[in-house]
């Protein structure tokens, strides 16, 4: 089994080091520019009780990065499957669903984690304040496995490519706005913050802000995010084996 | 060595209406393969070759019915049973990421050899197969030809006992596919089952010493190409297969 996971997680490595400068650089746009956009510019003008407003989107800015990455290192999945049938490799291996996708989400683990050092770093020279510890790594995996499930789970059910873009259109970006990157859901009306926190993106968002900043875990939203996990996983996998029906 | 029991698989078909209808692609297969034999599937296009090929190597489940590998029910032991099979599908499904001998890697770690055995088997194959400059070339970049053994190269690293080949020859020029069949008996000579499809009919005469033969997924004939021929009063495989087919496309 780890053998497997191994071989499924070596694959992915291979073609991350293939781009891995390439990977590098354009994962330091995005946070560049919200980090000046939202940090710097808009920032200046906005009044937090506590701390900048720089400090306090850095870790909106991780949580949503962390989603975004984790989600499209494994859409390509969605071309092996579809386009190139190179999935059909692991079907004829000795190996297990299981194996295949905790390999996956490794892979998107990783990538999650790098691209997440490249924030801290940038948001250092910027100048934000916050702290980091294990906790925080915790909830940084979660999310990618989370959102990796979420792109996994789309790869292996819709057909078109035009279909997975919209999963980033109705599902992703509305999340990377309203769950708590940019500002605090208690502004939101009573309805709309029901909903929202109904999203495991807004309890990475709430999660990875109180831990930077040094305030109190709620307990819950790590919670909420298990089940997310967990549901996904079960989720994926029952996908990823219905494959062999087709 | 190989027991095919009453199976069918039925795949939902959505037709332009937006409706489903069901599409029988294997109905009600019976027959056996024996070891060490060189079996051909043959049938016109959509007969349901490549279908029972997915099946028989568990890239498919059944609707119903049972296969069996050595008395096994493949369901039971199909780790087990995987590692003796090798296949080689119809359409190249190389890893597009990966380079030729990354691609040959990976099925090499699928397969659990070891690491100090992968990288002599992966070169001893390209070389076999005429491939050995093509280590580090992009997979996008082989000829056509160059894939077809690429895909072969890639079923034999793990040195299968049953190898399922789907229409392995096909747009080959006339040296490489000769080539292709030599490999084909000297690997039946090493002890191992060979399950073949093909259109070109007179390479199944020629390599199989039984060939089944079907029509809208339903096995219609099977016998040595000997045999069937005489039964048909026929002058040669291909002539008993236009008999059993039709003339005409019928689609
Ligand atoms: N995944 C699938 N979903 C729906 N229908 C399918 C699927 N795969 C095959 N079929 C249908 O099953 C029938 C048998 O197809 P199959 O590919 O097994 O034929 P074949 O004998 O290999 O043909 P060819 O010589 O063209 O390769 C066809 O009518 C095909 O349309
Ligand atoms: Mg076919």
């Amino acid at each position: 089994m780890l053998h497997d996971i191994g071989t499924v997680f070596w694959r992915d490595w291979i073609v991350l080091k293939k781009r891995l400068t390439k990977f590098i650089f354009s994962r330091m746009v995005a946070p560049l520019l919200y980090l000046t956009a939202f940090g710097l510019g808009l920032g200046r003008s906005v009044n937090l009780d506590s701390g900048s407003y720089l400090d306090f989107i850095v870790p909106g800015i991780i949580a949503l990065n962390s989603m975004n990455i984790s989600f499209h290192s494994v859409i390509s999945i969605h071309a092996e499957r579809v386009y190139h049938k190179s999935l059909e490799e692991y079907f004829l291996a000795p190996i297990s669903a299981t194996a295949f996708l905790i390999g996956k989400l490794l892979g998107a683990v990783l990538r999650s984690i790098i691209s997440t050092a490249i924030i801290i770093l940038l948001a250092k020279i910027f100048g934000a304040n916050f702290s980091l510890s294990i906790t925080f790594f915790a909830v940084l995996i979660l999310n990618s496995v989370i959102f990796a499930e979420v792109g996994f789970f789309a790869a292996m059910k819709l057909s078109s490519y035009e279909e997975m873009a919209q999963v980033n259109t109705y599902i992703l970006l509305p999340m990377s706005f309203m769950c708590g990157t940019f500002f605090s859901t208690a502004v939101l009306p009573e309805v709309v913050k029901f909903l929202v926190d109904c999203l495991p993106l807004t309890h990475t968002s709430l999660l990875m802000r109180s831990i930077t900043h040094g305030g109190d875990i709620t307990y819950t939203s790590g919670l909420i995010l298990i089940c997310y996990a967990s549901v996904g996983f079960l989720a994926c996998l029952k996908a990823f084996q219905k494959l062999l029906e087709e | 060595m190989i027991e095919i029991k009453n199976l069918v698989k039925i795949f939902p078909h959505r037709n332009a209406n937006k409706n489903y209808t069901l599409k029988t692609a294997v109905d009600n297969l019976n027959l056996s393969i024996r070891r060490n034999e060189i079996f051909g599937v043959l049938g016109k296009n959509g007969a349901g070759k490549t279908t029972l090929i997915r099946l028989l190597t568990m890239q498919l489940s059944p609707t119903s019915g049972n296969i069996f590998y050595d008395n096994e029910p493949v369901e039971k032991n199909s780790a087990k049973i995987k590692r003796l099979i090798g296949v080689v599908p119809q359409h190249i499904n190389f890893d597009q990421e990966l380079n030729v001998g990354e691609n040959l890697e990976l099925h090499a770690r699928l397969f659990g050899i070891e690491k100090n055995l992968r990288r002599k088997k992966i070169s001893d194959l390209l070389e076999y197969l005429e491939l050995g400059d093509c280590v580090n070339e992009n997979v996008r970049k082989l000829s056509g030809g160059m894939k077809r053994r690429l895909l072969i190269a890639r079923a034999l690293i793990h040195e299968p006992q049953i190898l399922f080949l789907d229409e392995p020859t096909v747009a080959l020029d006339p040296q490489v596919r000769r080539k292709i069949w030599s490999l084909i008996e000297d690997l039946q000579k090493k002890g191992a089952t060979i399950i073949l499809t093909t259109h070109y009919i007179e390479e199944a005469e020629k390599l199989c010493q039984r060939v089944a033969i079907l029509k809208t997924g339903k096995l219609i004939a099977l016998d040595t190409p000997k045999n069937l021929c005489e039964k048909f009063a026929a002058k040669n495989l291909e002539e008993v297969f236009i008999k059993l087919t039709g003339q005409k496309e019928q689609i």
